[in-house]
């Protein structure tokens, strides 16, 4: 049982990885990529929210939105799937929305050096598209827990390892108009390029 | 503030994807095909517009502590009614590029334009730098859907521009172009040369 649930983790940090082989995430992913530490912050931020909201819009799904989920209200005939979109975003606004205030009040520090990046968090596609993936796969609460954990270290790790290879392109003697973004560009493609080779492992 | 402006600035000098790093997401994965960028373009440019200008018309009514659910929702609201027009008129594009229009919701140029700037002005330059920042999205996206379809199955809007040789041509396609990471060189590239062009936007 718990070997079903590390080689879940796995596959969603590594072969799976959300921003390097899915592509989600990518703004904030390029755009607070430059400095390890702060990079560090926001991989926290998006595991923190990631592994709330998953599993709340796996209750959510389970319980109001699936067809027939709603046969403990008695109405059995009942399928809301096609609101699941809009009730994905709102829980993850929501989510958003507190950390925001959390972070403001208890980690001044951080909040101000994620700047308009926490508010994106809400539009950080990572997030819904671990949510529309964890309804795709049909994932029950405890695996979308460890997805949910998984999937965000897997963001957290890329956008870590991106940093660390920016921080040292610092001293690189890049052509001018290369510098900064577009290295950055260059770089996530060649990483993406990487993680393909994990591409045929199979757990 | 100037109309004019503020639709041609972010064309070039203030890009949401090459300057701003906004709504990337979807400019690597729907850039395949060329007809598939125009009709995403399309769908971006009128919601970033109307979203704009919905949140700036509400702009003094709501309390910043909700601010990012009321934006959402008028966001979701607006890319239903996108999803909707291209299932009823559009049906067969629709049909191909479904998810991607739903994932407009979290296209974060939409939310970034809302936060940034429908948020702090009126409704009428809102629905302009809507419009702009539409426009410069569609630049980069335009680009690299030109290259990315042109070297990658040597087409342009479906009609075979290069033979390719397994049909008997001469050119040999490459492969690369239609793997993601191709988008990242490409607009990596595109980067180079507009800040070679304009170097204030150089960085460091």
């Amino acid at each position: 049982m718990l070997e079903h649930y590390v080689s879940l983790i796995i596959k969603a940090i590594f072969i799976e990885n959300l921003a390097l082989s899915f592509f989600l995430g990518m703004c904030t992913f390029l755009a607070v990529s430059k400095k390890v530490s702060t990079s560090l912050g926001l991989g926290v931020a998006v595991i923190v929210v990631q592994v709330i909201t998953i599993p709340a819009n796996n209750l959510l799904y389970t319980y109001f939105l699936k067809a027939g989920a709603l046969s403990w209200a008695g109405y059995p005939d009942v399928d809301l799937s096609f609101l699941g979109l809009i009730s994905y975003i709102g829980v993850i606004a929501a989510m958003v929305q507190i950390l925001e205030m959390a972070l403001d009040k208890f980690f001044p520090a951080l909040y101000n050096s994620l700047g308009i990046f926490l508010p994106l968090i809400t539009v950080n596609c990572a997030i819904l598209g671990g949510s529309l993936f964890m309804v795709e796969r049909d994932y029950n609460f405890g695996e979308s827990v460890a997805y949910g954990f998984g999937s965000s270290v897997g963001w957290a790790l890329a956008i870590a390892i991106l940093a660390g290879i920016t921080e040292k392109m610092d001293y690189s003697d890049a052509p001018k108009g290369l510098r900064g973004l577009g290295m950055t560009f260059m770089t996530c493609g060649l990483l993406a390029i990487v993680f393909m080779a994990f591409a045929g492992i199979s757990l | 503030m100037n109309i004019k402006k503020l639709v041609l600035e972010p064309i070039i000098s203030d890009n949401p994807i090459a300057l701003q790093i906004l709504g990337i997401c979807s400019a690597l994965a729907v850039t395949v095909q060329l007809k598939n960028v125009f009709v995403m373009c399309a769908a971006v440019t009128l919601v970033v517009a109307f979203a704009n200008m919905g949140v700036s018309l509400i702009r003094n009514h709501v309390p910043s502590s909700i601010r990012i659910i009321v934006q959402m929702t008028i966001i979701a609201s607006l890319v239903i009614v996108a999803e909707q027009f291209l299932k009823a008129y559009l049906y067969d594009q629709w049909k191909t590029m479904a998810v991607y229009v739903g994932l407009i919701i979290t296209n974060c140029i939409v939310m970034g334009r809302t936060e940034a700037f429908g948020m702090k002005n009126g409704p009428i330059e809102s629905f302009f730098d809507g419009i702009g920042n539409g426009l410069g999205y569609s630049f980069i996206l335009i680009i690299v859907g030109f290259f990315r379809e042109l070297f990658g199955s040597g087409k342009l809007m479906g009609h075979t521009i290069f033979e390719l040789t397994k049909d008997g041509g001469w050119y040999q396609p490459n492969g690369l172009m239609l793997l993601p990471p191709s988008a990242f060189f490409l607009i990596g590239i595109v980067i180079w040369l507009i800040r070679t062009k304009d170097p204030s936007q150089v960085e460091g």
